[in-house]
C-alpha cells in the first residue's frame, strides 16, 4: 500500500494544527486586551455552575423545543468526536477502523449509536434551518444579524448536515465493500441507518465504491478540521468558550454593581473620611468607565466571544421589545467585533495602533445604552451566563463622568441629589413631613 | 404600649439611650411622592400596631445614590453612600427594613464595599416573617378574601436579589386568588423605571414599557395589581390610567394590602410580643 495518503494526512493535520494554534493565540491575546480582574473565588461553586449551565445546559431548558434540538446536536457533536480519534489514528497509521477488532460487537453498537446521533443531528439542523429561514423565529431574524451573522448561523447548519451525510455515505459504501469481500473492509453486521442508503450505491463497481468511500472519509476528516478552524471565526466558539465563560460567571447578586475603588479614595478624601471601606488597593487610575474594549475587563471580552448570538437576551429585553434601539445581543456582538478589529490592528501595527474608532460611538451609541432599565432580564435569559448589563453600565459611567454627556434630565437628577439629597427637587427639611399625617394620632379609629 | 401612632427618629432614640430593633429606611419616594407616601404610612401603621421597636432617620436620611450610580455617576453615588454610611454607622445600625427594592439592593449589596454592613430586608420579607411567626394574624374572611389579584415582580427584588416568594406568601396569607401574569418571577417584565429611567423620558420607540406591562397585568382579569416597589407603583398606576381603567383596577403596595386587612379586622393584639 502506498504511503502517500499517510503523508498527505500528516500534511493536512499539521496545516490545521498550525492555523488553529495561531487562531487560538490570537483569541487569547484579544480577550486579554481587557483589564485584569479577579474572579477565581469560590472554585467549588464555579465548577458546579459550569457543570450545570455549560455541560448540563440548564438554562437552555427554559425553551423546551430548541433546547431539545440543541441537545441532540450537542451530544452528537461530543460523541461523534470520539470517532474522530479513530479517524486520526487510521489516517496516521494507514489502518482502517483500527478500533473494530478490539471492540468486536461493541464496535458495531458504537457505530450504530454514532449513526443514530448523526441522523438526530441532521434532523435538528434541518429544523433549525426552518426556524431561521422559513418560520422566521423573531429573535433569529433581527436587524443586527444581517449579513455575516445570519450567514454564519446558516453555514454552520449546512456544514453539519454535509458532514453527517458524509459519515452515513462512508459507512454505507464501506459496508457494501465489506459484503463484497473487498480487501481491507470489515463486515460490522447491521448498521441500521447507513444500510438504508445502500441501494443508492449498490449499482456501482468496486472501484467506484472505494473512491466514494475514500472521498467520504477524507471529506469528513478535512471537514472536521476545517470546522475546528472555522469555529474560531464564528459565534460557534461557544462550544468551547461556554465552559470557561460559565466558570467565570458572576456569582454575586445580579443587582450589585461593581465598585470603583479609585473613586472611593477620592470621595473619602473629599469628605474627610479615613478609609471606612474595605481597603482595596488601587493599581492604576485609567479613565472612569469604558469607552473602548480595552477599558472593559477580560471577562467582558470573554463573554463577547462566548456569545452564541441566540438573542434570548434581546427577546426578553423590555427596551428592545418596545422598539428602542437597545439590543443586549448587539452589545455583545459589537464588543466582539471591536475587540477583533483592535486586536488585528495591534498585531499588525504594534501596541500603539490607533484607528480613530472606539466601541462607544462607532459601534454602540448613547441612545442604545440610555434605554437600558438595568432590569437584568438579559442576564437571566442568557444560556451561557453572559452579562451585557455590566458593559452597558461601564459605558454609562464613561459618558456621565468623562464626557458629562448624560441625558439632560439625568443631569438635573444629579443636581437634585447633590443639592437636596433626593432625585427630586424637594427641600431636605421637608423629608420627614410625611409623618405629620400620622404621628400622635390615635390607633384603631 | 400606647394607643398613639409613634414615629421616632434615630436621633430621638439615641438621645433617650435606646437602640431600636430596626431602622425603617423610608427612601425618597417614600418621603416625597404623594401617592407613595400612603405606602410609608401603611407600613408605619403595621409597625405601630405590632408594637415593633423601630425608628426612622427623618431629615437625616438621604438618597442611597442608586439612580446616580445607574445613570453612570459613580462619584455622586459614592458621595451619597459614604455620607449615609457615616450616619448609619454613627447610630450603630444593625438591621434595616425598607419598602423600596432599589434602596434594598443598594444598602444590602453595594454598601458593604464602602464600609456599610447591615442586615437588610425588604418589607415583603419582613412582613412574611411576621406572618410566619404568627405575629400578624389575619382574620378568616378578611377584606380581600377570594378576590383576584396579580403580583408584579420588581426587577430589583426579583432577578436582582432572588426574592420571589415573600410577596406571594403575603398574598396567600390574605387568602386572595393570585393570578400570575404570563411573564412572572425570574421572567417578570420590567415596569420601565429601573436603571434611572424613572428620571427621564424613555428613548424613542414604538411603545412605553409600562403600557406593555400594564396590558399584561390587565389581561389577568385581576382587579388588584400588587407591587412591592415605589417606581413600579408609579409606572403601573400611570399605565392603568392610560388604559382608562383606574376606576376598576387598583395598584397597591403589599403593605397597603396588609394594613387595610388589619384595619378591617379591627385588630386586637393577639400574638404580639
Ligand atoms: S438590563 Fe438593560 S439590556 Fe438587559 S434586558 Fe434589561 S433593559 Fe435590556
Ligand atoms: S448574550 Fe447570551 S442570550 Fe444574548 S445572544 Fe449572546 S448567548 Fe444569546
Amino acid at each position: 500500500m502506498s504511503i502517500l495518503p499517510q503523508l498527505l494526512f500528516i500534511a493536512v493535520l499539521s496545516v490545521a494544527g498550525v492555523v488553529l494554534y495561531k487562531r487560538v493565540a490570537f483569541l487569547r491575546n484579544t480577550i486579554l486586551l481587557g483589564k485584569d480582574t479577579f474572579r477565581s473565588d469560590a472554585p467549588a461553586e464555579r465548577w458546579k455552575t459550569m457543570a450545570l449551565v455549560a455541560f448540563g445546559q440548564q438554562k437552555m431548558f427554559k425553551r423546551i423545543v430548541p433546547a431539545f434540538l440543541h441537545l441532540l446536536i450537542y451530544v452528537g457533536f461530543i460523541v461523534i468526536n470520539i470517532e474522530v480519534l479513530e479517524f486520526i489514528i487510521d489516517g496516521l497509521s494507514g489502518t482502517h477502523r483500527i478500533f473494530a477488532p478490539f471492540l468486536g460487537d461493541g464496535y458495531t453498537v458504537a457505530m450504530n449509536i454514532f449513526e443514530w446521533l448523526a441522523v438526530a443531528v441532521l434532523v435538528s439542523c434541518i429544523a433549525f434551518l426552518i426556524r431561521r429561514n422559513i418560520t422566521h423565529v423573531p429573535r433569529l431574524t433581527m436587524p443586527e444579524l444581517k449579513g455575516w451573522p445570519a450567514l454564519d448561523a446558516n453555514l454552520i447548519l449546512w456544514i453539519e448536515i454535509v458532514l453527517m451525510v458524509a459519515i452515513l455515505s462512508m459507512n454505507a459504501t464501506d459496508q457494501l465493500l465489506a459484503e463484497r469481500g473487498v480487501d481491507g473492509y470489515l463486515q460490522l453486521g447491521g448498521l441500521v441507518f447507513s444500510s438504508m442508503l445502500s441501494p443508492l450505491f449498490d449499482g456501482f463497481g468496486d472501484q467506484t465504491l472505494v473512491a466514494i468511500e475514500r472521498f467520504a472519509w477524507w471529506f469528513h476528516i478535512i471537514g472536521i478540521l476545517g470546522f475546528a478552524v472555522y469555529v474560531t471565526y464564528s459565534k460557534h466558539l461557544h462550544i468551547f468558550l461556554a465552559f470557561p465563560n460559565t466558570w467565570y460567571s458572576n456569582l454575586k447578586p445580579k443587582g450589585e454593581m461593581q465598585n470603583m475603588p479609585e473613586i472611593t479614595n477620592e470621595v473619602n478624601a473629599m469628605l474627610g473620611v479615613t478609609a471606612s471601606g474595605t481597603e482595596e488597593s488601587v493599581t492604576e487610575i485609567g479613565r472612569f468607565g469604558a469607552k473602548e474594549v480595552t477599558d472593559l475587563s477580560w471577562i467582558n471580552i470573554l463573554n463577547a466571544f462566548s456569545c452564541t448570538e441566540c438573542g434570548r437576551c434581546t427577546a426578553e429585553c423590555p427596551a428592545n421589545m418596545t422598539g428602542k434601539k437597545l439590543s443586549p445581543r448587539k452589545i455583545m456582538m459589537d464588543t466582539r467585533d471591536r475587540a477583533e478589529e483592535l486586536s488585528k490592528g495591534i498585531s499588525a501595527k504594534g501596541e500603539s495602533f490607533e484607528d480613530g474608532k472606539s466601541l462607544l460611538g462607532d459601534y454602540i451609541t448613547k441612545e442604545e445604552i440610555n434605554a437600558c432599565t438595568s432590569c437584568n432580564a438579559c442576564v437571566e435569559a442568557c444560556p451561557v451566563n453572559i452579562d451585557p448589563l455590566d458593559i452597558i453600565m461601564q459605558l454609562r459611567r464613561y459618558v456621565a463622568m468623562e464626557e458629562s454627556g448624560a441625558p439632560q434630565q439625568w443631569n438635573i437628577m444629579f443636581q437634585n441629589i447633590e443639592t437636596s439629597f433626593s432625585p427630586w427637587k424637594f427641600a431636605t427639611t421637608d423629608r420627614f413631613n410625611w409623618a405629620n399625617d400620622l404621628k400622635g394620632k390615635p390607633m384603631n379609629e | 404600649m400606647s394607643n398613639i401612632y409613634q414615629i421616632p427618629t434615630m436621633a430621638e432614640k439615641a438621645a433617650a439611650g435606646e437602640q431600636p430593633e430596626i431602622l425603617f429606611w423610608v427612601g425618597c419616594a417614600g418621603s416625597f411622592d404623594d401617592r407613595y407616601r400612603a405606602v410609608t404610612l401603611a407600613f408605619v401603621k403595621i409597625l405601630n400596631k405590632l408594637n415593633i421597636a423601630f425608628a426612622v432617620l427623618g431629615e437625616e436620611e438621604a438618597c442611597t445614590g442608586d439612580p446616580a450610580r445607574r445613570a453612570g455617576n459613580e462619584f455622586l453615588f459614592q458621595m451619597q453612600a459614604i455620607s449615609n454610611i457615616q450616619v448609619l454607622n454613627g447610630y450603630a445600625i444593625k438591621k434595616i427594613v425598607t419598602a423600596c427594592p432599589h434602596c434594598f439592593n443598594t444598602l444590602k449589596n453595594e454598601y458593604p464595599a464602602l464600609g456599610g454592613n447591615y442586615e437588610v430586608v425588604h418589607h415583603s420579607q419582613f412582613l412574611q416573617q411576621l406572618i410566619d411567626a404568627g405575629k400578624i394574624i389575619l382574620k378568616e374572611g378578611g377584606a380581600f378574601k377570594g378576590k383576584k389579584i396579580t403580583f408584579h415582580d420588581s426587577c430589583f427584588l426579583g432577578r436582582a436579589n432572588n426574592v420571589y416568594e415573600a410577596p406571594r406568601k403575603i398574598i396567600e396569607a390574605l387568602d386572595m386568588e393570585l393570578v400570575e401574569m404570563k411573564r412572572c418571577r425570574s421572567k417578570g417584565l420590567c415596569c420601565g423605571a429601573g436603571g434611572a429611567q424613572m428620571f427621564k423620558e424613555p428613548e424613542p420607540g414604538k411603545k412605553d414599557i409600562n403600557i406593555e406591562r400594564t396590558e399584561e397585568a390587565l389581561a389577568t382579569g385581576a382587579k388588584t395589581i400588587a407591587v412591592g416597589c415605589p417606581f413600579c407603583l408609579t409606572m403601573l398606576s400611570d399605565g392603568v390610567k392610560n388604559k382608562e381603567k383606574e376606576h376598576e383596577v387598583t395598584v397597591l403596595d403589599l403593605a397597603e394590602l396588609l394594613a387595610a386587612d388589619l384595619e378591617a379586622d379591627d385588630y386586637t393584639e393577639r400574638g404580639t410580643p
